[in-house]
């Protein structure tokens, strides 16, 4: 499947891709200024502004509609600093600012995934070698059969079971990421790497907990309980929701998954890359409030293009990218929020089975070396 | 001495240090900073309450400072960091006022024509935002106890670290013998002109010449005698342009009375020396980049996305020193070529001359 959408591209049109893409990253780069400063001050000031309104009610959690209330400003606080905020900043999208404060080397964020290692199994592992089979740890968390290319194991078959609680404990998911289990369970990872990545996720985890589960319950008096609960449930929801954005990004309907070799990538033009940015993500359509909650993942297409472009942008640059997909004839997938979700949940369900037989792609022939050279 | 040295381990900050717990990863003045910017421990921040202009291309600007602002000498310099277009860009600038009785900042400001942050905040900056600060920092300042006779040599811009130590002088009652020796273009572009005119008037004890360079020509130190006949006797503060500062160092260096004369130094001597250039790596911020001759590792480095100190950008303020782990530095104001591994390098006068691994 992966070649049948590109193999019309010739070598001069994936380097027409490469400089039309590139065209529109210089001009975004070269017109940032006060209007995006201005759009990250904002969102942050909103954040911290409804973390605090949520902390507050739930110094009343034991009545029940302040235990609503608490728990969903809180929720939306804690998504926004996740996914607006977090996720964007550790990118570097805000790096241009010099602003140490807001910037990819300084930032912790409200999850227990430390920052650094987030850092290395996100920005450098996803996105780098996005949907590679093998390589790209987000296909499937390595506990999800969720390609016809991944051989069937029975420990497959309650898959559905083990996304429910991915979803739930995600922020574990996530931190455990950077591990990379599949190493780990071959025996070829540096059990002392290993350890200190854990010390830290340890660290992080009481400090996280600490917060959530301690302190804040503790300040309730004896609404101990309660408030814990409604930390709890908030970070369940922040959870869920992450979880189904991602999910939606690069598992729905026929988001392509690819099977190439190191070496394939190493000689890999900025032009194929873009390509596969391309194919592996998925969008989700909505309104401006839907894009901030998703942390303008739901320009997941964009985001790969341009990972460090700042979010606010890429709602103006999607119409320009899916202009390009039909120029080159490219699929451009995108959806409402509830096909995605039944798509990416349909997957779950349907390789938890074995099969379906797959026909092997013969890996296609580097591209000539001057279409890398124009 | 470092600022953070002199802070205390007040019971109000075990407090915040305490409720840390409940804002990690953010700290409490994340929060705290919703409701006054100001209250920022991590960082020290001010806020713009006035913009006066003072002269041709020239600004006083009034700033509150945080509650941890730890004062400053007449003098000094201080950092400011301001965002423009969204960006942060700091420099430094001479205080030119003692410490107000209502605790405010004063700075002058002499728009560069090329400055981004001097324009920006002569002609852009408005009272009510918030800017970056750093402690004061110089020693172009009074001793203590203050010499009997003085003489301040400056010109253009280089009046402003000197106006404050005139201030401070003249309000506790403290001025000596004091002359002071001042050169602009025309009179219209003396910054202070008219303060400074009141200022003798009121007080005999100070002498003020004004050279108007547009119409008298340069102010050379042999003109010194002139205007202040006991000139070696007395001890000396000159700011201004680089020439000007290197003329009277060996002036007074032929006087033998080099230990009596004080220099700040306000423009670098960019030779633009040209030089091979290098790739440069800034290990702690894992950025690499391939630098020219003649770009400082500072402008390059940023330019690649590094997130490095940077202060005055001319060499004066050592913000921007970053250790060498390898390769050396050619010195873009003199063109000389140096360093070895664990020597503090100075980024922003600094060019890569070959392969150089910095630790920032």
């Amino acid at each position: 499947m992966t070649t049948n959408v590109t193999e019309h591209l010739t070598p001069s049109d994936y380097a027409a891709i490469a400089r039309e893409l590139d065209a529109i990253r210089d001009e975004i780069s070269a017109d940032l200024g006060d209007h995006d400063a201005d759009y990250i001050h904002r969102i942050i000031r909103w954040q911290r502004g409804l973390e605090i309104g949520g902390r507050a009610l739930l110094m009343a959690s034991v009545l029940p509609p302040a235990w609503v209330a608490g728990t969903a400003t809180l929720s939306v606080a804690k998504i926004l600093e996740n996914m607006e905020i977090g996720h964007n900043v550790m990118h570097g999208q805000w790096d241009w600012m010099r602003d140490p404060k807001i910037h990819s080397t300084t930032w912790e964020w409200d999850n227990v995934s430390p920052a650094e290692q987030w850092k290395h199994s996100h920005n450098f592992v996803h996105h780098t070698f996005t949907n590679v089979l093998g390589m790209d740890h987000d296909v499937g968390y390595g506990i999800l059969r969720v390609r016809a290319e991944q051989p069937w194991h029975p420990a497959n078959l309650p898959q559905p079971v083990y996304n429910a609680l991915l979803a739930m404990f995600f922020e574990y998911g996530v931190a455990l990421h950077d591990l990379d289990l599949e190493k780990i369970r071959k025996g070829t990872a540096d059990p002392e790497v290993t350890k200190e990545k854990l010390r830290q996720i340890g660290r992080k985890i009481r400090r996280q907990w600490g917060k959530d589960y301690i302190a804040f319950p503790l300040l309730s008096g004896p609404q101990f309980l309660s408030t814990l609960s409604a930390n709890f449930s908030a970070n369940i929801i922040r959870n869920v929701w992450a979880h189904m954005i991602i999910f939606c990004g690069h598992f729905p309907g026929d988001v392509d998954v690819f099977e190439v070799t190191e070496d394939r990538l190493e000689g890999e033009s900025k032009g194929e890359w873009y390509v596969r940015q391309l194919l592996g993500s998925a969008n989700i359509t909505g309104g401006k409030l839907f894009h901030i909650m998703t942390g303008n993942l739901s320009h997941q297409i964009e985001h790969h293009l341009f990972p460090d472009l700042p979010s606010n942008r890429y709602a103006e640059i999607a119409p320009r990218v899916r202009a390009l997909c039909e120029k080159y004839d490219l699929p451009y997938h995108t959806g409402p929020l509830a096909k995605q979700v039944t798509s990416t949940w349909k997957k779950i369900f349907r390789y938890a089975l074995p099969g379906p037989k797959t026909v092997p792609v013969p890996p296609r022939a580097p591209l000539a070396k001057e279409a890398v050279a124009a | 001495m470092s600022p953070q040295a002199t802070r205390q381990r007040t019971p109000v900050r075990r407090l915040v240090s305490a409720t840390r717990w409940l804002t990690t990863p953010l700290l409490p003045e994340d929060y705290l900073g919703l409701v006054n910017p100001l209250w920022s421990t991590a960082e020290l921040r001010g806020r713009i309450e006035h913009i006066h202009p003072e002269a041709p291309g020239t600004v006083t600007i009034t700033i509150k400072p945080g509650p941890d602002w730890a004062g400053h000498r007449p003098g000094q310099w201080v950092k400011i960091g301001v965002d423009v277009d969204g960006v942060r860009h700091w420099r430094t600038f001479s205080l030119s006022a003692p410490r107000t009785s209502d605790g405010r900042l004063r700075l002058t400001v002499k728009t560069n024509p090329d400055g981004v942050v001097s324009r920006y905040l002569a002609e852009r900056a408005e009272p009510g935002e918030i800017v970056r600060l750093e402690q004061a920092d110089g020693e172009f300042t009074l001793p203590s106890p203050i010499p009997d006779r003085l003489l301040f040599l400056t010109a253009g811009s280089g009046i402003t670290p000197v106006m404050a130590m005139l201030r401070s002088l003249t309000e506790s009652d403290a001025l000596p013998d004091t002359v002071v020796v001042h050169s602009a273009r025309t009179a219209d572009d003396v910054i202070f002109g008219a303060e400074l005119r009141a200022l003798a008037a009121r007080h005999p004890r100070l002498t003020l010449h004004v050279r108007h360079t547009a119409t008298d020509g340069r102010f050379k130190p042999a003109d010194l005698p002139d205007v202040c006949p006991d000139w070696t006797t007395r001890d000396a503060w000159v700011c201004g342009p680089a020439d000007m500062l290197d003329e009277a160092e060996a002036h007074w260096r032929t006087a033998d009375a080099a230990d009596r004369l004080r220099v700040e130094r306000f423009r670098p001597v960019l030779a633009g020396a040209g030089g091979e250039g290098g790739r440069v790596r800034f290990c702690a911020s894992d950025v690499t980049v391939d630098a020219d001759g003649a770009t400082p590792l500072l402008d390059a480095g940023e330019k690649a996305g590094a997130l490095l100190p940077s202060g005055c950008r001319m060499g004066i303020c050592y913000s921007c020193v970053g250790r060498l782990r390898s390769g050396q530095v050619r010195d873009l104001r003199t063109g000389e070529v140096h360093g070895e591994e664990g020597h503090l390098v100075q980024t922003c006068i600094s060019a890569a001359a070959g392969p150089v691994e910095i630790e920032l």
